[in-house]
């Protein structure tokens, strides 16, 4: 190829991209890529969530985060109560022009929850599937089990045909150093096709014109750049070269508010803050334990000025939580949500009757890249400690390197903040961080602590199929949770996504996950 | 001259083992990229099991002669946030890289030539005094500043050049370049010109003081006195005899730009090595970290050696004793 060829070419891609300008096109520049176009391999919920534009589960949430058929049309649980008997959608095509079938569904089921699928968590009931007959699929489970849909809902759906061709049948294994066909190629049945990708550049998705549901969005192509460095991000949204972001940075909010081509959308996230202690017998210091008691927990907790830290540390824009899920989870109760009042004299009084040695020292574990303002919040909660006489030493580093001390009780009291997701429904909690560290449950409980009866209303919520009787049982526990003070909620933590003036809709979800395909653009843009 | 060069390389070679070595132990104690790999419904169960697939549970020694032996065939195994085979994902990368220093290096040089003769020639005078007060600033403001005052005033206030990315490219078999297209070659100049304020400077002020040593020796006053143009004199006769040391400077600060790049390629979200390097970090991407860092630190042996071999062949007195004793 000469030179010239290559200038010509180079002409006819300019005039096509120039072409192309006169669409619909959305650029939405994110704080982060996603890791590969396989959803199912890296345990990443933003990849996930990017990726449902292309692929799409049995189940969906629908504007109001209510799950709704989508590549099923229905569902029955047999009569045994552990087989569940999904009718799928007809005349659904993949992006390559396959039909959808019930083989497709036996073979993604498979695969996500095969033993090398860092996602098989996802499905934590699931045991076998087995096809019916076209458009008929029975997921068997290994027990009742009340949250399949919402498990589903996450669970993108592949084509068996397309992944027997190319050989992606089972998941990517880093741990075998063996690349996928999936991570470089997808064909979902979803709103948007994958046109092209660069990674750490730039994701093109095209509309597909023959998507089975009728579009609510207007858009034509979507270009996904991540830009990491925020202020790049802010530059790049008032200067128009992106015109969606779901990361606006705190700190320039007011900012972008001011500029005339943007608009800032925000709202307050699931994603609950709360503070842990340690129920083990001695502190990391070999000093003993004093947090297993109650009214040790009690202490700190109305130590803690929660208004202050929301006027101060997070702007106005969060809001203060008493119970340790958020008002749209379901067995979220009003009760649940009262707050203890802050009060540091009854804090020394408790501390003192329980016979809390003066400057006490305990770790206190944060994260530099969590939670929102996580660093100033934990500075404002360990002075406000050392006000009631204790020591604690706070101790920020990366994600990366605090993880293995607090799974490994390396650390006494931490942060953790929780959405509840993928489920979107207090179950999440309960099971992972609430009960006794048992198989499956209380991977997050990281203090070590253990309620048997709490475990047992949990366990009863989880096998109980009736959803009013299983809120009731949820609601229970987490009143439970909140009168022992296993955890101390904080807040739910803002979040904000910026515009420019092309984008006429977008409707921000409290799960933090842009879903654009009810997305629009004002026309002519 | 053999011998010397056999040390060398069995220099450089030690060099690597210990860089492989020094960056294998910073990984140990990074942090468990398991945590980072599975999603909040893992049990721990599966954690276990894939640490224990990446055989994260072997001895210290097991791990790294595993490393290295894998290191020296080039194999760096497998992305974990990508799925991508290492070598792959930096093959890509390399030359959005390498254009941006090449590009960088071109303007530290057309700026920081012409910018030290002046100031050297006309001391004192205003131009100068300005040029010189304009060095100290891009020695003294941090490239990421440099990039972040760049967009503001070039992208958000006048609209001119993109914040940030690197435009559309063209592929040459497997090199992509960004330097064949207007929005490529568009992307590329402010990051091109925050990564060379400090290069500039750097070769402005080395020219300055050879033009200034240079300018007093005897041959540029019998230059004079046989009546050459000032002009000529200065920029032909002193200038050559400058060039020198630029050059050795600036074929070893090339591995210098290539490590610095990172901190551009964060703020422009250029898709380069650093960028790559930095997102591993985030993620404990451990075998991407470990090969970038090789990577790096053999582009920067390599140069040196290569360097060092020159200025034995240019110069037999910086050869061995060995050498000397035969000779």
């Amino acid at each position: 190829m000469t030179l010239r060829h290559l200038l010509l070419a180079t002409a006819a891609v300019a005039t096509f991209s120039g072409a192309a300008q006169a669409e619909n096109v959305l650029k939405w520049g994110a704080n982060r890529d996603i890791g590969s176009l396989d959803p199912y391999s890296f345990g990443d919920s933003f990849t996930i969530n990017v990726l449902n534009h292309v692929y799409e589960g049995l189940v969906r949430y629908n504007k109001d985060l209510k799950i709704e058929p989508a590549l099923a049309e229905s569902w029955e649980i047999l009569d045994d109560k552990i087989t569940w008997r999904f009718k799928l959608r007809e005349g659904v095509t993949f992006h390559n022009g396959n039909s959808f079938t019930a083989e497709d569904v036996v073979a993604s089921l498979a695969r996500v929850s095969h033993e090398t699928s860092p996602l098989k968590g996802n499905l934590p009931a699931y045991v076998s599937s087995k096809v019916v007959d076209d458009l008929t699929v029975d997921i068997t489970l290994n027990g009742t089990y009340p949250l399949l849909l919402n498990d589903l809902t996450n669970i993108h759906i592949f084509d068996a045909e397309w992944m027997t061709e190319n050989d992606a049948l089972m998941p990517t294994d880093v741990g075998a150093g063996t690349e996928g066909y999936a991570t470089y190629n997808a064909n979902g049945t979803g709103p948007f096709i994958v046109e092209s990708r660069q990674p750490d550049a730039k994701t093109v998705f095209v509309v597909n014109a023959d998507w089975w549901d009728e579009p609510q969005h207007n858009l034509d192509r979507i270009e996904l750049t991540p830009v990491n460095s925020a202020a790049t991000r802010v530059a790049a949204l008032l200067s128009g070269e992106i015109s969606f972001t779901n990361d606006a940075p705190v700190q320039d909010l007011p900012r972008l508010a001011a500029a005339p081509n943007v608009e800032v959308l925000e709202g307050v996230d699931l994603r609950t803050v709360m503070i842990g202690f340690p129920f083990r017998e001695t502190l990391t210091t070999g000093e003993p334990n004093p947090f297993v008691e109650k009214p040790v927990r009690e202490a700190l907790y109305k130590a803690i000025d929660l208004d202050l830290i929301q006027q101060k540390v997070m702007r106005g824009k969060s809001r203060n939580a008493g119970a340790t899920v958020a008002p749209p989870i379901p067995g979220y109760t009003e009760a649940l949500d009262e707050l203890p009042g802050y009060d540091p004299e009854a804090s020394k009084a408790l501390l003192a009757e329980a016979g809390v040695p003066e400057g006490l020292e305990f770790e206190f574990n944060c994260l530099s890249d969590g939670l929102v303002n996580e660093e100033q919040f934990c500075q404002a909660i360990a002075s406000m400690w050392s006000r009631i006489g204790l020591s604690p030493k706070l101790d920020v580093a990366p994600r990366a390197v605090q993880s293995p001390k607090r799974t490994n009780a390396k650390t006494d009291i931490y942060t953790l903040g929780w959405a509840t997701l993928p489920l979107l429904d207090s179950y999440s909690p309960l099971l992972q961080i609430f009960h006794s560290k048992d198989g499956n449950a209380g991977v997050f409980n990281w203090g070590g602590w253990s309620y048997p009866e709490l475990d047992a209303l949990i366990d009863a919520a989880g096998s109980e199929l009736e959803l009013e009787a299983r809120l009731a049982l949820q609601t229970e526990a987490l009143q439970m949770v909140k009168d022992e003070i296993i955890m101390i909620p904080l807040h739910q933590q803002p979040m904000a996504w910026a515009v420019t003036e092309g984008v006429s809709e977008m409707p921000l979800f409290p799960d933090a996950k842009p879903r654009l395909w009810f997305a629009r653009m004002a026309e002519g843009s | 001259m053999i011998a010397f060069l056999l040390k060398r390389t069995a220099n450089a070679a030690f060099v690597m083992l210990a860089v492989a070595l020094l960056a294998f132990v910073i990984f140990r104690f990074f942090g468990d990229p398991v945590e980072m790999m599975v999603n909040e419904q893992a049990t721990l169960q599966d954690r276990i099991e894939l640490r224990e697939r990446l055989g994260l549970n072997d001895g210290f020694v097991t791990q790294y002669t595993r490393f290295v032996t894998n290191a020296v065939q080039g194999d760096f195994g497998v992305s974990y946030r990508n799925q991508q085979d290492v070598m792959v994902l930096i093959k890509e990368r390399f030359p959005a890289t390498f254009e941006l220093v090449l590009v960088a290096t071109v303007i530290s040089l057309v700026v920081g030539i012409p910018a030290g003769v002046i100031t050297a020639v006309y001391r004192d005078s205003r131009l100068a005094n300005a040029l010189q007060l304009g060095s100290i600033i891009g020695v003294s403001l941090p490239s990421f500043v440099v990039g972040i005052l760049l967009i503001l005033a070039f992208s958000v206030s006048l609209g001119w050049l993109p914040a940030f990315g690197r435009g559309a490219t063209v592929d040459i078999g497997w090199w992509s370049t960004g330097l064949l297209t207007p929005s490529g070659r568009a992307a590329l100049v402010l990051p091109a010109i925050s990564l060379s304020t400090f290069q500039v400077t750097l070769v402005m002020r080395l020219v300055r003081a050879e033009m200034l040593e240079t300018l007093r020796a005897d041959y540029i006053k019998f230059a004079r006195a046989r009546g050459v143009p000032t002009r000529r004199v200065q920029w032909r006769h002193a200038l050559r005899n400058c060039l020198m040391p630029v050059i050795t400077l600036t074929g070893m600060q090339i591995g210098n730009l290539i490590a610095f790049a990172l901190v551009t390629e964060t703020v422009f979200q250029w898709p380069g090595m650093g960028m790559l390097f930095i997102q591993a970090v985030t993620f404990v991407d451990l075998p991407v970290m470990a090969a970038y860092l090789l990577i790096v630190s053999l582009i920067f042996v390599v140069l040196n050696t290569l360097v060092d071999i020159t200025y034995a062949w240019v110069d037999p007195r910086l050869r061995d004793d060995s050498a000397r004793g035969n000779g």
